[in-house]
C-alpha cells in the first residue's frame, strides 16, 4: 500500500480511537445544563413588602395592647427577679411573637413514621392560635416533598437497614470514645476507605454530624493570615466555620465568576489589609448545589480560576453528593472535572444516604493533617455502628458493589423524576429556581401570608411541603422547596402536581412573565409520559 | 559720581516706602487680616505641612507580576506520621466493660461508660425497633419534618427527670454548648467562665464574641473579685450596664479536673451581681447524686435558680447527641436562635430511643446505681492515694479521675509508658487527649474512669497494675 494510505489509515484509527473515548461518556444522558432565575415582577415585591408592613404594624399595636394589659401576655416568664437585665431584648423578639408565631403551625411538623417518600404527619390543634399545641391523634398520611431523601434510602426495610440492625447487636449503640482515645473501630476505617474510593479521592475522614464537619474542621486549615472568599449563599456551618478560624472573609456574589475573580485579583495585588502583608493561602469556599436556590456551582470555571491564582478549594457537596451526576459522584461527576482539582471535597450523609454524619476527603497528607487536628476527632464520641452501617450499604448499592443494578436505577429515577416534575411546573407557570437537574426546585410565592396558606393547603391534599420566608430568604423571596426523591413515583409527582396547581390556582402563584400559565390538565401529558419513561 | 544718584534712589525709596505706609492705613481692616491671614498660611505650607506621598498607581504589568509572584503556603503543614493520633488502636467489638485488643481481653477503664450501658440489651433491643420503625436517618433538621415523636418524648422525659419545664436535645454532643452560648450570649455581653472548662464550652465562648472573663479554676474568690471589679464599672455607666447580660459558665463536675464546682456561693453571687448560670453536666449527669440527677442533687440546691444546665447523651447515657434542660423562656429561645439545632439534621431516631430507654433505667427506683457508682469511686479514690508517688485529681465521689506522677517526674512519655505496660496486664487506660490550642491546657495525665459494674477485685487489680507500673517507671 503507498504510504499514504498507510498514513491515512493510521489517522483514522486514531481518529476513531478518540471517538471511541469520548463515545464513553457519550452514551450517558445529556445534561442540559440550564440555570433560571426569573426576576421577581415589581407589583409582587411591593405586595410583598406592603404585607410584612401591614402584619408590622397590626403586630406594634398588639404589642401595645400587650403592654397596657388589654391583652393577655401569652410569651413565657423570666424566673428570675426583676432587676436582672432582660435575657432577650424586645425587638429580637418581635417577629417570633408577631409574625412567625401566627404560623407557627406550619413548621416543625413532627411525623410518626419513616422519612420516606410517604410520610405520617402527627396532626396538632392550637385552642390559642399556635401558642400552645395539643396532638389530637390522628396522623395524616402525605407525600413526603420536604424531607432530604434524594435517593430514597429512608427505609426501615431491606438490605441497609439489615445491616444496621446486625450492627447494633454486634457493636452497640455507642462507643462512648473519642477518635484518638478508644473510637476508632474497624468499621469506620471501611467506611472512609469506601468513601474515598467513591469520590475517587485518595483519602477520605467521617463524623459524626454534617454541621460540625464544616464548624470545627474549617479551622484547621485556615487561620489567621488566610484569606476566605466565601459565595455569599453558602450554608451557616460553613460561616460559621470561617469565622471560628479567625480567618479574613471576603464574600463574592453568589455563582458570579467575575466578583470572584477580581476579589482574587484584588487579594493577591493588595495583600492583607493595613499590613499589606501577602496572604498566606486563600481558601474559596463554594456548595455543590446550594439548597435554597437550587443553583449548581460553575465548578469548571472556579477550577480554572483556582489555577490561575493559586488558590485552594474547599467544596461543600451535602446536597450533591448521590443526587447530581450520572454516577451519583456529585457535581465532580456532573460537569466531568478531576477530582484531584478539588483540594478539599466535604458532604454529608444525611441527605443522599439516609443517615447522619459528615465526611471530609482528599490527598493523604490533609487528611492526616485533619486526623491530628480536628476538634471532632479529638473531642467527640466518634460515630454510631449503626449510622455506619447504614452509609457502608448505601454506598455499596450506589456502587454496584452488592450485584445489583438497583444504585444506578435509584439515581435515573431521580434523574428522571427531577426532569419531569420541574419541567411541569414551569410550563404551569410557576417560577421555579436553580439548575434543570437540581433535585432541590424552590418554587417563589414572595407574600407572607401565602407561606402559610401553601402549606396548608397542599397538608390537606395529601403533600408535605416545606415553605420558607424570611429570614432563612430574603425578605421578598419567601418560596416552597420541593425535595424530590428517588423514592416518589409517577403517581405521587402527579399527585403532587395536580396538588400545586389546584393550589397554585387558590393562592395566585403563577407568577411567571416569560411563560404562558395554564392548568394541570392543559399540559400535554403525552409528551412529559414519553419523556418520563425513556 | 555715586552720592547724587545714591541720594536720589534713597529718596525715591524713601517715598515708595512712605507712600507704601500710606496706603496701609488707607486699606480696609478686613484686607488686612486677610492679606496677612494668607501670607501665614503660605509659610506654614512651606515649613510645616509634610509632604503627602503621592499614591502611585500600579500598571496592569506591576499587577499581573504581583500575581504571578505570589506563592501561597502549602494548604497544610507537613506531618509528622509518628503522632499518637495517627496511630491509633484500632478496635472491632464493644467497648463495654471489656474491650478485647490483639486478640486478648482487658478491663475497660478508658472510656465514658460510666453506667454500663453500652451493650446493654434492653438499649439494644430499644434502638433495633426504632430502626425497624422509623429507618436510620432522620433526613432532615427540625424545621423540615425532622422532628419524630420519639424526639418529643425524649425531650419531653429530660425535662421531667431534672424537673424543668422544657427541654430540647442536639444531634451532637459536641455542638450543643458551643451552640446554646452564641444564642444567648452576643457581643456586648459579658461571660464569667472558669479557666478549666472543657473545649467544646470553650468553642462555645468564642463563637459568642462576648468579652469573656476567665477565672482561676474553681477559685471561688477569684470570681467575686471579678465579680466586683464589673459592679464598680457598671456603677460609673449604669444606663450602659443595663443593657449588658452577664453569664457565668461552669461544669459541674470537670471533666478535665474530676472536680464539683463551688454552686451554692455561686448560686447566692448569681443573685447579688445579677448573672445568670449555664452549667455544663456533661460527666455529672447519671453518675453524681443520689438518683443522678448531678451536681443540683449532691449540693442540695434549688435546680430551678440554674438558668439552664446542658449535658451530653454520649457518656453515662450510652447514645449518641446532646440537650439542655431549663425554664420555658430559656430554652424556646433556642429553637430558632441555636444553629446547631436550626441548620443541622436531627438525631436519628435509634439514638433517640437508646436514650430513652437509658432514662427507664436509670429512674428505676431500687435500681442503686448512682449510689453504687460513687461508692466505688469513693473506694478507688481512697486505693489509689494508697499508692503513693502518684497524684490523683478529682473528688473522692467522682468516677472520673485524672492521675499523674508527681511534678517534675510528669510527662507524656512516662504517662503513654504506664499506659502501655499496664495494657500488657489486661488494663485499658488511656492519657487525656488535648488539643494545644486549649485556652488552658490542662497537665498531662491518666484519665481514669470508673464503670458502674467493676467489683471490688477489678479495682484491687487495677491498683496493684498502677503500682506496679509506677515502679518501673520510676526505676
Amino acid at each position: 500500500m503507498s504510504p499514504k494510505t498507510a498514513i491515512n489509515q493510521k489517522m483514522n484509527k486514531s481518529f476513531s480511537s478518540n471517538l471511541k473515548t469520548k463515545c464513553a461518556y457519550e452514551n450517558e444522558p445529556k445534561y442540559q445544563d440550564h440555570e433560571d432565575f426569573e426576576e421577581t415582577p415589581t407589583w409582587a415585591a411591593v405586595v410583598t413588602v406592603l404585607g410584612y408592613a401591614i402584619l408590622s404594624a397590626l403586630g406594634w399595636l398588639r404589642d401595645f395592647l400587650r403592654h397596657i394589659g388589654f391583652e393577655e401576655k401569652k410569651t413565657a416568664h423570666d424566673p428570675n427577679p426583676k432587676n436582672f437585665v432582660p435575657l432577650y431584648q424586645s425587638y429580637e423578639c418581635f417577629y417570633t411573637r408577631n409574625l412567625y408565631t401566627r404560623i407557627r403551625d406550619v413548621f416543625n411538623q413532627p411525623i410518626a413514621s419513616v422519612a420516606g417518600a410517604k410520610v405520617h404527619i402527627m396532626e396538632r390543634i392550637s385552642d390559642d392560635f399556635n401558642w400552645t399545641f395539643k396532638f389530637s391523634g390522628k396522623k395524616i398520611p402525605s407525600i413526603n416533598l420536604g424531607s432530604y431523601n434524594y435517593l430514597g434510602f429512608a427505609e426501615n426495610q431491606g438490605p441497609c437497614s439489615e445491616q444496621a440492625i446486625k450492627s447494633i447487636e454486634k457493636y452497640g449503640v455507642s462507643t462512648c470514645s473519642t477518635r484518638h482515645e478508644l473510637g476508632n473501630q474497624r468499621y469506620m476505617q471501611e467506611l472512609e476507605t469506601l468513601m474515598a474510593e467513591y469520590l475517587n479521592a485518595e483519602d477520605c475522614i467521617a463524623f459524626g454530624m454534617g454541621f460540625a464537619t464544616n464548624a470545627l474542621n474549617i479551622p484547621t486549615l485556615v487561620g489567621q493570615g488566610d484569606l476566605i472568599l466565601s459565595d455569599r449563599l453558602n450554608h451557616i456551618s460553613l460561616i460559621l466555620g470561617a469565622r471560628l478560624s479567625g480567618a479574613t472573609i471576603c464574600p463574592f456574589n453568589h455563582n458570579d465568576m467575575k466578583d470572584l475573580e477580581s476579589q482574587l485579583r484584588k487579594a493577591i495585588i493588595s495583600g492583607q489589609p493595613r499590613t499589606c502583608r501577602p496572604w498566606k493561602k486563600i481558601l474559596i469556599i463554594v456548595e455543590g448545589v446550594y439548597s435554597m436556590e437550587g443553583s449548581l456551582c460553575k465548578l469548571p470555571e472556579i477550577i480554572e480560576l483556582k489555577k490561575k491564582y493559586k488558590a485552594y478549594l474547599y467544596m461543600d457537596e451535602a446536597h450533591s453528593i448521590g443526587a447530581i451526576g450520572s454516577r451519583g459522584r456529585g457535581v465532580v461527576d456532573y460537569w466531568r472535572v478531576d477530582p484531584n482539582d478539588i483540594d478539599v471535597h466535604m458532604g454529608t450523609f444525611t441527605k443522599s444516604f439516609g443517615s447522619a454524619g459528615g465526611y471530609i476527603a482528599g490527598k493523604k497528607a490533609l487528611i492526616d493533617h485533619i486526623r491530628i487536628y480536628s476538634h471532632s476527632a479529638c473531642y467527640s464520641t466518634s460515630m454510631s455502628a449503626p449510622v455506619c452501617y447504614q452509609i457502608i450499604s448505601a454506598l455499596s448499592i450506589i456502587m454496584g458493589r452488592d450485584g445489583t443494578n438497583d444504585g444506578q436505577q435509584r439515581i435515573q429515577q431521580l434523574a428522571c423524576n427531577v426532569r419531569y416534575f420541574r419541567r411541569q411546573l414551569v410550563d404551569m407557570g410557576f417560577i421555579v429556581y436553580g439548575n434543570d437537574n437540581s433535585p432541590v426546585v424552590p418554587v417563589m410565592i414572595f407574600m407572607p401570608a401565602k407561606i402559610a396558606a401553601v402549606n396548608r393547603e397542599m397538608l390537606k391534599r395529601g403533600c408535605a411541603v416545606v415553605t420558607v420566608g424570611f429570614p432563612a430568604t430574603l425578605l421578598t423571596e419567601s418560596r416552597v422547596r420541593f425535595c424530590i426523591s428517588a423514592g416518589h413515583t409517577k403517581e405521587m409527582l402527579d399527585h403532587a402536581l395536580k396538588a400545586m396547581d389546584e393550589v397554585g390556582h387558590l393562592v395566585s402563584l403563577r407568577y411567571s412573565k416569560q411563560k404562558p400559565h395554564r392548568r394541570w390538565i392543559e399540559l400535554d401529558r403525552a409528551d412529559y409520559d414519553k419523556e418520563y419513561l425513556s | 559720581m555715586g552720592s547724587p544718584v545714591n541720594r536720589d534712589d534713597i529718596a525715591r525709596l524713601a517715598t515708595d516706602f512712605y507712600s507704601l505706609l500710606e496706603s496701609f492705613k488707607q486699606t480696609p481692616f478686613y484686607h488686612l487680616i486677610f492679606e496677612i491671614f494668607l501670607i501665614l498660611t503660605v509659610l506654614w505650607l512651606v515649613c510645616f505641612r509634610k509632604p503627602r506621598p503621592i499614591a502611585k498607581k500600579l500598571t496592569e504589568k506591576e499587577k499581573q507580576e504581583l500575581i504571578d509572584e505570589w506563592q501561597p503556603e502549602p494548604l497544610v503543614p507537613p506531618v509528622d506520621t509518628n503522632h499518637p493520633a495517627l496511630n491509633v488502636r484500632v478496635l472491632d467489638g464493644i467497648v463495654g466493660k471489656t474491650i478485647e485488643i490483639d486478640g486478648r481481653k482487658s478491663l475497660n477503664f478508658a472510656t465514658f461508660n460510666f453506667l454500663n450501658f453500652v451493650g446493654n440489651q434492653r438499649i439494644a433491643d430499644k434502638a433495633i425497633q426504632a430502626v425497624q420503625k422509623y429507618g436510620v436517618g432522620s433526613c432532615g433538621p427540625r424545621g423540615f419534618y425532622g422532628t419524630i415523636d420519639i424526639h418529643l418524648e425524649l425531650e419531653e422525659r429530660l425535662a421531667r427527670f431534672f424537673n424543668f419545664e422544657e427541654g430540647i436535645i442536639y444531634s451532637y454532643g459536641f455542638s450543643t454548648i458551643a451552640s446554646i452560648i452564641p444564642a444567648y450570649s452576643k457581643r456586648n455581653d459579658i461571660l464569667f467562665v472558669d479557666e478549666g472548662i472543657h473545649y467544646a464550652i470553650q468553642k462555645g465562648v468564642e463563637a459568642s464574641r462576648s468579652t469573656v472573663k476567665w477565672f482561676r479554676h474553681n477559685d471561688i474568690n477569684d470570681l467575686e473579685r471579678l465579680l466586683a471589679e464589673q459592679d464598680k464599672h457598671d456603677k460609673k455607666n449604669p444606663k450602659k450596664a443595663s443593657t449588658i447580660r452577664r453569664f457565668l459558665i461552669i461544669e459541674g463536675l470537670y471533666m478535665n479536673y474530676g472536680d464539683i464546682c463551688p454552686l451554692p456561693r455561686m448560686v447566692e453571687l448569681k443573685y447579688k451581681y445579677k448573672y445568670r448560670i449555664f452549667m455544663d453536666e456533661s460527666v455529672s449527669f447519671g453518675t453524681i447524686g443520689q438518683t443522678g440527677r448531678g451536681v443540683t442533687e449532691y449540693h442540695n440546691v434549688d435546680r430551678q435558680k440554674i438558668d439552664l444546665i446542658s449535658s451530653t447523651l454520649e457518656y453515662s447515657v450510652g447514645s449518641i447527641g446532646g440537650f439542655a434542660v431549663g425554664s420555658s423562656f430559656v430554652i424556646d429561645h433556642q429553637r430558632l436562635s441555636a444553629q446547631g439545632y436550626c441548620f443541622s439534621a436531627s438525631l436519628p431516631p435509634l439514638l433517640a430511643a437508646a436514650a430513652i430507654e437509658a432514662l427507664n433505667i436509670m429512674d428505676e427506683e431500687n435500681s442503686g446505681l448512682f449510689e453504687t457508682l460513687m461508692d466505688k469511686s469513693k473506694r478507688l479514690h481512697k486505693k489509689l492515694l494508697d499508692i503513693k508517688g502518684y497524684r490523683v485529681l478529682g473528688e473522692d465521689i467522682s468516677p472520673l479521675k485524672h492521675l499523674s506522677l508527681a511534678n517534675s517526674l510528669n510527662t507524656i512519655g512516662r504517662l503513654e509508658y504506664i499506659v502501655e505496660f499496664a495494657q500488657t496486664r489486661g488494663i485499658t487506660i488511656t492519657i487525656a487527649r488535648y488539643l494545644n490550642d486549649e485556652h488552658h491546657l490542662p497537665e498531662p495525665s491518666i484519665r481514669l474512669i470508673l464503670n458502674v459494674e467493676m467489683t471490688d477485685e477489678e479495682l484491687e487489680f487495677l491498683c496493684t497494675v498502677l503500682q506496679e507500673a509506677l515502679v518501673k517507671v520510676t526505676a
